[in-house]
């Protein structure tokens, strides 16, 4: 289980930018968060990854307390988190990447193994660089697959469809939907697309840093309907 | 320098043809640094040389190595036209401190033959005494010909290391031709001064991957001049370098287009700590369709990059790790 308790994050130039959250997610759950542009979604899952310390609050995933712990802690003790923008890694290969993954060498099969889960023709990338002969959604799918190959306690998703085509759009709803139907990890994914919305078990929508609404697909869904862009921190909080 | 080993070898009979050379422990350890291990010596020839002598030569049928007579130190290597798939292994090793040396090897690689040539040189001493060693290569490649070079170069040992590394190289490529040059230095060098000069004819390629680390206060100069001389030649430069520390490099490249031709120079540094790197890029374009880039970049790793090592459960130290042996290839 994830455990949010009073996360509120500010920089010098800018207060709230999140905004006391609290939220508990269990194990096998699947919540995806959406909501406006800037309302404080990257910055709630960079928080929990430990990219970005809260200013307040506390982050417990089962009954370790991830709050004073720096990235590499996190990861090892079972957080990966999927970027919105894939980073580009002149000199390394794909094969290099998925390695480091996986904490072993592994070999062509295997990566090949790992690649194909997200659409790629494996053999011809395992040696292409992870640099500018790469296409944005190429590299994308190398980032998702870096992460899907993790077994960990909890997958954290940024905008996942983001810079991927319509054809690989659906292999990747039913890649989330094996993993929902497969892992006993709790899995975070921020998305708009309806269908990717439409796997979750519950929805949050984070606005002006603040969680607005929490709560099952039934119950948000309407919400979002009708007016998605209307969110603020005066709408009642987690229903 | 031409002192041969007495013992006659049954090539056949070694796995590593280097096993059975009289050398020393330490040259056994830069050899094996600078990737030398030759399994087939029937495909192989090789001048192996340490301290200044020579610790072994071998020659094939198609590849034969010629000391200098011309009262140079070095060899020439002559490589029969049309072989296919044989090697040429010409480390120099230099363990004793105190060496100060200028080699001479000259590749002369005839119409159609395509041979991989590893070369370089390993310095690892145990006093503060400077050990200096400047290989002079030229590479006549004759037309059609192809040519992987891989170049590697080390410095090691004990004490306050003074170690010098000056390659020269010079390339002639003639019609069709092709030459692709990997070279490495990767530290332990305090000092290198490196030019690369050639004359590209028509529908010949020169390419040049070259990687270099410096740190605390080495310092490494690389000069490119290329002309670009025949119809539709090319070159390719790419120079990816680490300056650490307070170590310091200087890139410089010229690459002259006389004809209707391509040509792409890059370079990309990382700097850690308070390393400088100064890079200056020159083009000249002497004839109309002369297609000439160049792109350089200087910076620090990026912090994404870092970031994202780290979730994958690295930890800071060993994400830049990872990514300067990535950059640099040698992953």
């Amino acid at each position: 289980m994830l455990k949010l308790s009073n996360i509120s994050y500010d920089i010098p130039d800018r207060e709230g930018i999140l905004k006391d959250i609290n939220m508990e997610i269990g194990s096998g759950e699947m919540v995806v968060v959406t909501g406006p542009n800037g309302g404080g979604k990257t910055s709630l899952i960079r928080a929990i990854a430990g990219v970005i310390r809260p200013s307040l609050g506390e982050i417990w995933l089962d009954d370790t307390d991830l709050t004073e712990l720096g990235i590499t802690e996190r990861a090892n003790a079972g957080v990966a988190y999927s970027f919105q923008n894939p980073v580009r890694f002149k000199g390394f290969r794909v094969r290099d990447l998925i390695r480091i993954a996986a904490k072993r060498r592994l070999n062509d099969q295997e990566i090949c193994q790992v690649l194909s889960r997200v659409g790629l023709c494996a053999r011809s990338y395992i040696d292409r660089e992870v640099d500018a002969g790469l296409s944005g959604g190429e590299l994308k799918r190398i980032e998702i697959a870096t992460v899907l190959m993790r077994k960990v306690k909890l997958y954290l998703f940024d905008e996942p469809e983001a810079g991927i085509d319509l054809w690989s759009f659906g292999h990747l709803v039913e890649i989330f939907s094996e993993l929902r139907r497969e892992s006993d990890a709790t899995i975070i994914i921020i998305s708009h697309q309806e269908r990717i919305i439409n796997l979750a078990d519950r929805l949050a929508v984070l606005a002006d840093g603040c969680l607005t609404h929490f709560g099952t697909r039934d119950e948000i869904l309407p919400h979002l309907h009708i007016r998605p862009f209307s969110f603020s921190c005066q709408t009642d909080g987690a229903e | 320098m031409d002192n041969l080993p007495t013992t006659p070898v049954d090539l056949k009979k070694v796995k590593n043809i280097l096993d059975s050379l009289p050398i020393s422990a330490t040259t056994r350890e830069i050899l094996a640094g600078l990737d030398c291990h030759i399994p087939d010596p029937e495909r192989t020839a090789y001048n192996i040389r340490e301290n200044s002598r020579c610790a072994g030569r071998h020659s094939t049928a198609e590849i034969q190595i010629v000391p200098k007579t011309d009262g140079k130190s070095g060899v020439d290597v002559y490589v029969a036209a049309g072989t296919v798939d044989q090697s040429v292994y010409i480390p120099a090793c230099i363990s004793q401190s105190g060496v100060d040396e200028d080699v001479y090897n000259d590749f002369h690689v005839g119409a159609g033959a395509r041979v991989k040539i590893i070369a370089g040189c390993g310095i690892h001493t145990h006093s503060n005494e400077k050990s200096r060693h400047s290989g002079i290569h030229n590479f006549y490649l004759e037309a059609g010909a192809r040519v992987i070079y891989v170049e590697k170069h080390l410095g090691g040992g004990v004490g306050r290391h003074n170690v010098q590394i000056d390659p020269i190289t010079h390339c002639e490529l003639a019609e069709g031709s092709y030459l692709e040059m990997d070279t490495v230095q990767i530290g332990g060098v305090d000092d290198s001064r490196r030019l690369t000069t050639g004359t590209v004819g028509a529908g010949a390629s020169l390419v040049v991957k070259e990687s270099l680390l410096t740190e605390l206060e080495q310092r490494t100069t690389t000069d490119f001049n290329i002309t670009l001389a025949g119809a539709d030649s090319s070159v390719e430069l790419a120079s990816r370098s680490v300056a650490k520390d307070d170590s310091y490099q200087e890139y410089t490249s010229i690459i002259v287009g006389d004809n209707a031709c391509k040509g792409h120079s890059a370079c990309d540094a990382i700097l850690v700590g308070r390393g400088r790197v100064d890079a200056t890029p020159t083009l000249r374009a002497n004839h109309p369709d002369a297609q000439l880039i160049h792109e350089a970049a200087i910076g620090k790793i990026a912090g994404d990059q870092i970031i994202k090592l780290q979730t994958l459960g690295l930890t800071e130290a060993e994400a830049e790790q990872k990514i300067i042996d990535g950059f640099l290839r040698t992953l």
